[in-house]
């Protein structure tokens, strides 16, 4: 049965591992994946507990329809509390682990305590055993993957794994599956580090029984085949997300020299979509999707020769170019691959070392502080240098892997105001001074600045306002560069991306950037024909409401409340310099902001300090945190 | 007997995406598990490598020939049939193949192998790529066949480079 998958709890330090059911009860409230992994955070985590300390979990979850031949539904959800900014820590990571850990017996795995010695987890046929990592520890992503591959006797074990970043608690380390898939954002591998724990590996081939197979064939393949025939999926599958770029660089959208400007204009000309295709091996997939967004890539001759890696996404080009000044795709390439084997998060890397560059810039860095190194703007080399001291908390690169909020303690307070971020967490490398959808959508991301807990990607394209209407249910204004009615819209999303990670399924085949892509409606017979489980569109709705304020209600009890709900300063205060007309001469206007922001509380049943209503936390079923999910152990 | 139409396998074109392997364990056996699978990739992502490996319905086929109680037979579509009344699990018919695209049931103890779902293969239906198409001979053209072994032996030739 799909729904006969274990919780596994693993207390590392005591050494001892439970085995539990899922009660379909919670399958109904939360679905699987991120929602259900909140739902036992919430009830496990006290406010009081530091990230890194032993009383930390860390959840690994898989979705409900993980597994299935369809939507990109290979998705794996990995949440704990975030070190960069104290609240939730989450992401989403594409590949093949869910679902063999769903073949191996499990859905989901809560991690608690700290192991003696490095460690890893194996979960094998319906067990899970803890073993000695010690003789992982040191490697990078790749080559520990291919040693455990080699040690379970399993070529179909998936493990995911922390780098030299994770290890050396990197703030923004990350847990890496293959080559490319990430855990990537909040910090999850430093998590993981702390815990001494280096992998995960799945292995095991236990039926999934399905409710019904035939069903669920037939509605799969119409389904998918919606999705994949969307011009954006099409268009995605052939030049991967480096398609953002194009529109992003030429109209103004794209951070530039830590957001000095929000486009490189023509300079940036080199790293066009169209220009990655001479290094392509070819496209390949997550498990479960028909899209195929990823190049494989190989560099064949040059400085960089013999470099093989997966990707580099839209991030990337921002990470390794336009935020540092570099416009050649061989290095975005090869700080790609670096990134991916040191097992860290390229946003938040980026976003940082470019921050980095803008101190040194305006003088809160020296060359004291980097060992004699110079960030100067388009040096290639400083920025790999820098990058390297972070991962190995080398000079400055000690204080830098600590996170924004506590760097900025070091450098000055009011180096704060050239960091791009919002809780804490780095923001990724587009300028949203333009779009309050999207402003809005990174500032109230419960894991601190992001786009991928909201982002309306088509507002961008100003839709009839009766198509609108039709997708939200609700009047929205077409015009992008409005406020009213956007609080609505991420609303939305935040709703939509909650149910999504918790179904398992890629944000690429939802409504991201394709309004005909599916969305709620289109999950319902999936659910039943897979699961047994009948529902509406409504329940999905609500769903995604439930799991998303019990996010909102960690963060609340964590500190976090409305001032922490706002965009950096500098979109409020300094004028985009570049771009287009529409995007040009453009920021943030602080009261309109505080309009869209209480509309988009008065939306979730928040009160004016974005504190979830006595009467909302009743109508969703959520009840204070009990803290009795680890009482087993 | 020949077949009307061929299963046939263009493995420059496979992302690894897993979806044929999955539909064919729902479509047989109503499970996700990849024992149940007729058809398999062999996927290595740090090699580089996603080769699909599925049954060619051999004209003179090993399994059949080699199956001493003549529990393979060949349907209308040419497809290799196993008739499981008849099969005794000795699983020759595993070891004799020369692609390897014969496998075990675990459960069972006997062969697995493709039998193109009737005339109308799910695999091939879920492909996005075209790494596996059901083609009439009129379809197959041969030299997209031979380009296609071209680049897989180059891209081959590479990995090792």
């Amino acid at each position: 049965m799909v729904l006969n998958r274990k919780l596994g709890i693993i207390d590392l330090g005591k050494n001892r591992v439970l085995v539990r059911e899922i009660p379909v009860e919670l399958r109904k409230k939360h679905l699987g994946g991120r929602g259900l992994n909140w739902y036992y955070l919430y009830n496990s985590i006290r406010p009081d507990v530091d990230p890194y300390s032993p009383e930390n979990v860390l959840a690994i979850g898989a979705g409900l329809l993980t597994g299935f031949p369809a939507l990109g539904a290979g998705r794996t959800q990995i949440s704990t509390k975030n070190p960069m900014t104290g609240g939730v820590g989450d992401s989403n990571m594409g590949g093949a682990f869910g679902p063999q850990l769903r073949l191996a017996g499990f859905d989901h795995l809560l991690i608690v305590g700290r192991a003696e010695k490095p460690s890893y987890i194996l979960v094998r046929d319906g067990g899970i055993e803890i073993r000695s990592a010690e003789h992982l520890w040191g490697l990078d992503t790749h080559t520990a993957q291919k040693v455990l591959r080699e040690e379970t006797g399993d070529d179909r074990a998936e493990s995911m794994v922390i780098g030299r970043a994770g290890e050396n608690l990197v703030s923004f380390a990350n847990v890496m599956n293959g080559i490319k898939n990430a855990g990537g954002r909040s910090g999850t591998g430093a998590v993981m580090g702390s815990k001494n724990l280096k992998a995960i590996v799945a292995s095991g081939d236990i039926d999934l029984v399905v409710h019904d197979p035939e069903k669920l064939l037939d509605y799969a393949l119409e389904v998918d085949r919606r999705a994949r025939n969307t011009k954006w999926a099409k268009t995605l599958g052939r030049l991967g997300t480096p398609l953002l770029y194009d529109v992003s660089y030429t109209t103004g959208f794209i951070g530039t020299l830590n957001w000095q400007y929000n486009t490189p204009g023509e300079d940036g000309k080199p790293l066009e979509a169209e220009n990655l295709e001479k290094y392509s091996v070819k496209m390949v997939a997550c498990i479960g999707c028909s899209v195929h967004c990823r190049h494989r890539v190989k560099i064949r001759e040059g400085r960089y020769r013999g470099v093989v890696t997966e990707g580099p996404e839209y991030a990337a080009i921002g990470a390794f170019g336009t935020g540092v000044g570099v416009y050649d795709w061989e290095f975005v390439i090869k700080c790609n691959e670096m990134a991916n084997k040191w097992g860290i998060d390229l946003i938040s890397l980026g976003t940082t070392v470019a921050w980095a560059f803008e101190l040194f810039q305006r003088g809160y860095i020296t060359e004291n502080d980097t060992g004699g190194l110079r960030l100067e703007w388009g040096d290639e080399n400083a920025v790999l240098e820098l990058a390297k001291m972070i991962v190995e908390r080398k000079n400055v690169g000690n204080v830098l892997a600590d996170g924004m909020l506590k760097a900025s303690e070091k450098f000055g307070k009011d180096s704060l105001y050239y960091a791009n971020q919002t809780k804490g967490h780095p923001n990724l490398l587009t300028d949203e001074r333009g779009i309050p959808s999207f402003a809005l959508g990174i500032a109230t991301s419960t894991r601190g600045a992001d786009h991928l807990r909201s982002r309306p990607g088509i507002d961008l394209f100003q839709l009839p306002e009766e198509t609108l209407e039709r997708i939200y249910g609700h009047r929205i204004v077409s015009d992008f560069t409005a406020y009213e009615t956007k609080g609505i819209m991420v609303w939305w999303h935040e709703l939509l991306y909650n149910v999504v990670d918790s179904l398992g399924i890629c944000k690429f085949q939802t409504v991201f950037n394709s309004a005909n892509s599916p969305r709620f409606e289109d999950y319902v017979p999936l659910i039943e024909f897979a699961a047994g489980i009948r529902m509406t569109k409504e329940d999905l709705m609500e769903i995604g409401e439930r799991n998303y304020t019990i996010e909102r209600m960690f963060n609340v009890l964590n500190g976090f409340s409305r001032k922490d709900d706002y965009p950096p300063e500098r979109y409020f205060r300094e004028e985009t310099k570049r771009g287009l007309p529409f995007m040009k001469g453009r920021k943030l206007d602080r009261e309109k902001y505080d309009m869209m922001l209480e509309e988009y509380y008065r939306q979730h049943g928040w009160d004016e300090n974005g504190v979830p209503k006595r009467e909302t936390l009743e109508r969703l079923g959520i009840s204070e945190p009990d803290y009795s999910i680890l009482e087993v152990l | 007997m020949t077949s009307e139409r061929y299963l046939m396998v263009f493995p420059e074109l496979c992302t690894g995406c897993r979806e044929c392997e999955i539909a064919c364990s729902l479509k047989h056996d109503g499970v996700v598990g990849y024992q149940k699978s007729r058809i398999r990739i062999i996927r290595d992502v740090f090699e580089g490598m996603e080769i699909p490996v599925v049954c060619m319905q051999c004209i003179d086929a090993p399994c059949m020939n080699s199956c001493r109680v003549e529990a393979i037979y060949v349907d209308e579509r040419g497809a290799k049939i196993i008739d499981y009344e008849r099969c005794i699990g000795c699983r020759r018919c595993i070891v004799v193949c020369p692609l390897g695209a014969n496998f075990l049931n675990p459960e069972t103890g006997k062969p697995i192998k493709c039998d193109l779902c009737g005339g109308d293969p799910v695999c091939a239906e879920f492909c996005s790529t075209g790494a596996i198409r059901y083609l009439s001979p009129e379809e197959i053209n041969s030299e997209e066949l031979r380009l296609a072994s071209r680049n897989y032996i180059k891209a081959l030739i590479e990995r090792e480079m």
